[in-house]
């Protein structure tokens, strides 16, 4: 999403830190050696003890049934979240309309020329060429109902992440309480988010809408705070002593000093609120998503494609222009009098196209893409699907790969014993981390036995570890190679952009034409996904190395590969291992959404808790997913707290 | 800032009206955009539903002057939807006791619409090619015998037995722990992945059990027989967790919301008329499904060649 950036602190001297290590792994066995036997002879079973595990199917489903009777009847339904629902319907109606009342025309326009007011003319001719294509490709009243939706929930998530920002940036107390739960919610998948919401509103807009708020509000409030809080101290001195009360000294001078931030918050909050708005189809939110989800459902990969790049323009775009104005934040972009030009335009254009009946896109326009997409992706199927001599296809890839990894690594995860497991993880955080992260995690692997889905847990874990794998070894060979050869890191770079801005639901498309439908694609997906965060935290923190460092190794004449592995590896490991921690996290949000394509699991658990209106399965999954990225971040958290997500 | 909340306020309780506002009443925001009167129909995954579905639009469409919007959603959600008037029709159900009392008998706000004429079945299945290999094969007392035949990466060390979406009516995981069968249930995800697979798996000839239903066009494509359950008996699948029985035989049947059908005018009529058989339906999901027609396009060609049909349906 954003442009990333990795601060190297400096390391720790090598044996201070190995001592360290052996304290804290002597700690641990000494706890180990008490605590184990204990628990085994308690509870001695290789799976979670069925003892220590709270069934929450029955009080969940009584207060799922509650909620369904008296929806419409109860004070709190009727005097509160009825208010809520309806004005969010109201809302995004009123923007649908008014999109609708534009016409294409009208709102291809208005894009534009914002666009070129604040970004230039280059990115105003891609944004209009992008809308246009989004009308060709028959997609434009599901892009409008989309953008409404998108609309109203970045308005809705803006306000919200400013008021929390403030908050934070104003109050150091409400700035601790608050940066935790913000950090947490960074870190979880968005699919854990669908379904307490859909446990009150029902399928639908509101529901959509008010989930997509929830993910897409946190950035906001976080880089709110931040800037807040980085406003230069002399600045502010100067404005003290010229007598501001604190309300002007605010208005005036913080708020204006934070606008860098601000805009980038924004940017962010934009992009997760798109990515949110597609994954919402999952809950009602028709638009786009809709037809990417049904097309998912009927393997109809043509379709799915039609939609999906739509949604990617939508993505570029809004990212390249919110990004552009951030960088020229400070600067005084146009006078007022071009914008009323640009508004004037955009009205003439609007009306122009209602006059001559023209607001609706032409059908005579759309090109229909699905057809030859199909076509093409059953050649793929009958020709690289299976059988192709010496390589096999890529059918026998995802067969070979679930029967060789994942299959051996799901099974030995839940061969282990349970308390193996939560040793193993503490072991692991505790390493990487603080006690504190140690013990979160260690609690957090815990509340999904407590839950009852250890099994399933396990299962996604081990889809989640197979595919950080794969995408570790991808990523830190294409990190290397892009740090040594300057000419083929500026190749991957826009590559790299356009991945980085596309909503995780896009990849599940290409990934069900090449390997069908099962775990492998959804670990496929999943890669695909998280690599280019860690391409690129990777290559950033080989470059900024220290040069002297590197440049004594090779007075001592070291070669490339000794420089590399005793020199620059060694130099770079907070970078690396805050790539480790991206991509997990990374690949977490993507291998719970594999549960559409056949990824079985939690993922799977949640679709079918919202298809089978079965809330007491899907909240529980929801929470071990929860449970589960808390873990996994915490366990890969280095000690110095990093950047957030989308990278 | 604070007049413009307070304004902003003050105008969404105008709106709304003051007093209370029932979520359970409102629309999606994208309905009736241009003013139509408009019919929402619920749409389901699969392809006999699409079929009902094309022609009741088609008709209403061409016939009655109506707009129709379809929305797809999975079963369940469905009658939520149309209990809360966001959906006006269900054309095609498999049988849903709890909604049914629920919404139905209880909070009276879907009414029944009469039967689709098209009875469904839900069973296993096994390729006609494999039977002619194994006679014996088609009793669920032998299926243990042959469960390293249906052995697959997905299901470990146990026969696979295949079902499609998570949406669908199923009591196959408990079916196979109360038969004891040495059998793993795995969930394909969607119809559609399921038929691709089979269509692979009966290309190779290869063996494959599966979660299927009838009427279903695939049948004409993939000959398939029924491997024979212990026999369904009323409330034998009353326990969810219990159930050691076959499915039933479902009557399909149409459900309307409680307001359409009062004041949905020509189209309600329309609706709770509409009826026709297995052939009529199939005929129609081969054409979307086999001959890749778009549903308009096979409502329109059905519609031509049996006027005798719907023109009863009209009056």
């Amino acid at each position: 999403m954003a442009t990333f950036t990795a601060s190297v602190p400096r390391t720790l001297p090598t044996d201070l830190l190995r001592r360290r290590a052996v304290q804290k792994l002597l700690l641990l066995a000494v706890a180990a050696a008490i605590l184990v036997p204990l628990a085994n002879a308690r509870w001695a079973s290789g799976s979670w003890p069925d003892a220590l595990t709270v069934d929450l199917t029955k009080p969940l489903t009584d207060v799922s049934d509650w909620i369904i009777d008296n929806r419409d009847s109860h004070p709190l339904f009727l005097y509160f979240f009825g208010y809520v629902s309806n004005a969010v319907v109201i809302c995004v109606r009123a923007v649908y309309l008014v999109l609708l009342a534009a016409g294409w025309a009208g709102v291809t326009v208005f894009g534009a020329l914002v666009a070129w007011r604040v970004a230039g003319v280059r990115l105003a001719l891609g944004t209009g060429a992008a809308f246009l294509a989004c009308g060709l490709l028959g997609m434009w009243v599901p892009t409008m109902q989309t953008l409404a939706l998108m609309v109203v929930a970045v308005l809705a998530s803006v306000a919200v992440g400013l008021l929390l920002g403030l908050a934070g940036g104003l109050s150091d107390r409400l700035d601790r309480a608050l940066r935790p739960v913000l950090d947490t919610m960074q870190v979880l998948p968005a699919f854990a988010y669908l379904l307490p919401v859909v446990l009150v509103f029902g399928i639908g807009v509101p529901a959509a809408v008010l989930a997509t708020v929830v993910y897409a509000a946190p950035p906001m409030a976080r880089l709110t705070t931040l800037g807040l809080r980085g406003a230069d101290k002399e600045v502010l001195e100067a404005v003290d002593s010229l007598g501001a009360t604190a309300r002007q000294r605010l208005l005036t001078a913080r708020i204006p000093l934070a606008r860098r931030e601000l805009l980038l918050g924004l940017n962010q909050t934009i992009m997760m609120a798109l990515s949110m708005a597609v994954i919402a189809s999952v809950i009602g939110a028709g638009g786009l998503g809709d037809r990417v989800y049904q097309a998912l459902a009927s393997v109809d990969v043509g379709a799915a494609l039609a939609a999906g790049i739509p949604i990617v323009l939508l993505a570029v775009v809004l990212d390249r222009v919110t990004g552009a104005a951030g960088e020229s934040a400070g600067e005084e972009t146009g006078s007022r009098r071009s914008w009323l030009y640009a508004a004037v335009a955009v009205v003439v254009v609007a009306l122009a196209a209602r006059l001559a009946g023209r607001l609706d896109w032409p059908d005579a326009w759309t090109l229909n893409i699905a057809t030859p997409v199909n076509r093409s992706v059953d050649w793929m199927t009958a020709h690289l699907y299976s059988g192709v001599p010496v390589v096999g296809g890529t059918a026998d890839w995802a067969g070979h790969f679930t029967t060789w990894v994942l299959d051996p690594v799901r099974g030995g995860l839940q061969w282990l014993p349970w308390w193996s497991v939560l040793l193993l993880v503490a072991t692991l955080a505790w390493l990487i981390g603080t006690w504190r992260t140690a013990l979160t995690a260690v609690l957090a692997m815990a509340a999904i036995g407590v839950l009852g889905v250890w099994k399933p847990s396990l299962d996604t874990l081990s889809q989640v570890l197979a595919a950080v794998a794969v995408t570790l070894v991808l990523g830190f060979a294409t990190g290397i190679a892009a740090a040594r050869s300057d000419r083929f890191e500026r190749l991957l770079r826009p590559v790299l952009d356009v991945f980085q801005t596309m909503p995780q639901f896009v990849y599940l498309i290409p990934v069900v034409a090449l390997f069908g439908v099962g775990r492998a694609p959804a670990v496929a997906a999943a890669v695909v996904y998280a690599l280019p965060a860690v391409v690129r935290i990777t290559t950033q923190g080989l470059r900024q190395v220290d040069p002297a460092a590197l440049e004594s190794a090779r007075s001592l004449g070291a070669t490339p590969g000794q420089q590399l592995r005793q020199v620059q590896l060694p130099l770079a490991r907070p970078a690396l291992l805050l790539a480790v921690n991206q991509g997990v996290v990374l690949v977490l949000a993507v291998v719970i959404i594999g549960g559409l394509v056949g990824g079985g699991a939690l993922g799977y658990d949640v679709v079918f808790g919202l298809a089978q209106g079965d809330l007491a399965t899907g909240l529980v999954a929801g929470g071990a997913i929860v449970c589960l990225g808390l873990m996994l971040d915490r366990v890969t958290q280095p000690t110095q707290r990093r950047t957030k997500k989308g990278a | 800032m604070r007049v413009r909340t307070t304004a902003a306020v003050a105008s969404l309780v105008l709106l709304t009206g003051c007093g209370a506002a029932d979520m359970t009443k409102q629309a999606s925001p994208f309905a009736n955009a241009q003013g139509a009167k408009t019919v929402t129909l619920s749409v389901q995954s699969w392809v006999g539903a699409q079929a009902n579905v094309a022609v009741a639009q088609y008709l209403l469409e061409h016939r009655l002057g109506y707009r129709v919007d379809t929305v797809q959603v999975d079963e369940v959600p469905a009658w939520d939807a149309l209990s809360q008037g966001r959906v006006d029709a269900i054309l095609e159900d498999w049988g849903h006791p709890d909604q049914e009392k629920r919404y139905v008998d209880d909070k009276h706000t879907i009414t029944r619409g009469g039967g689709l004429g098209v009875t469904g079945h839900i069973g296993w299945y096994v390729p006609t090619y494999l039977v002619k290999q194994h006679p014996d094969i088609t009793n669920w007392k032998n299926l243990n015998k042959y469960s390293s035949l249906f052995r697959t990466p997905e299901s470990g060390g146990k026969g696979q037995l295949m079902d499609g979406s998570p949406s669908y009516v199923t009591n196959d995981k408990a079916l196979v722990s109360n038969l004891k069968l040495d059998y793993q249930v795995v969930f394909a995800g969607s119809e559609a992945a399921q038929i691709t697979q089979m269509r692979q798996f009966a290309k190779e000839k290869k063996p494959f059990l599966t979660y299927w239903y009838a009427p279903q066009w695939l049948f004409k494509k993939v000959p398939m027989t029924e491997v024979k359950l212990p026999a369904y008996k009323e409330g034998c699948d009353a326990d969810a967790a219990k159930v050691a029985c076959a499915y039933p035989h479902t009557p399909l049947q149409k459900y309307l919301n409680a307001d359409f059908s009062k004041k949905g005018g020509k189209a309600a009529v329309f609706l709770k008329k509409f009826k026709w058989t297995t052939e009529d339906q199939n005929e129609v999901s081969l054409l979307i499904a086999d001959q890749k027609l778009t549903p308009e396009q096979a409502a329109k060609k059905w519609v031509d060649s049996h006027a005798s049909t719907w023109k009863a349906w009209l009056s």
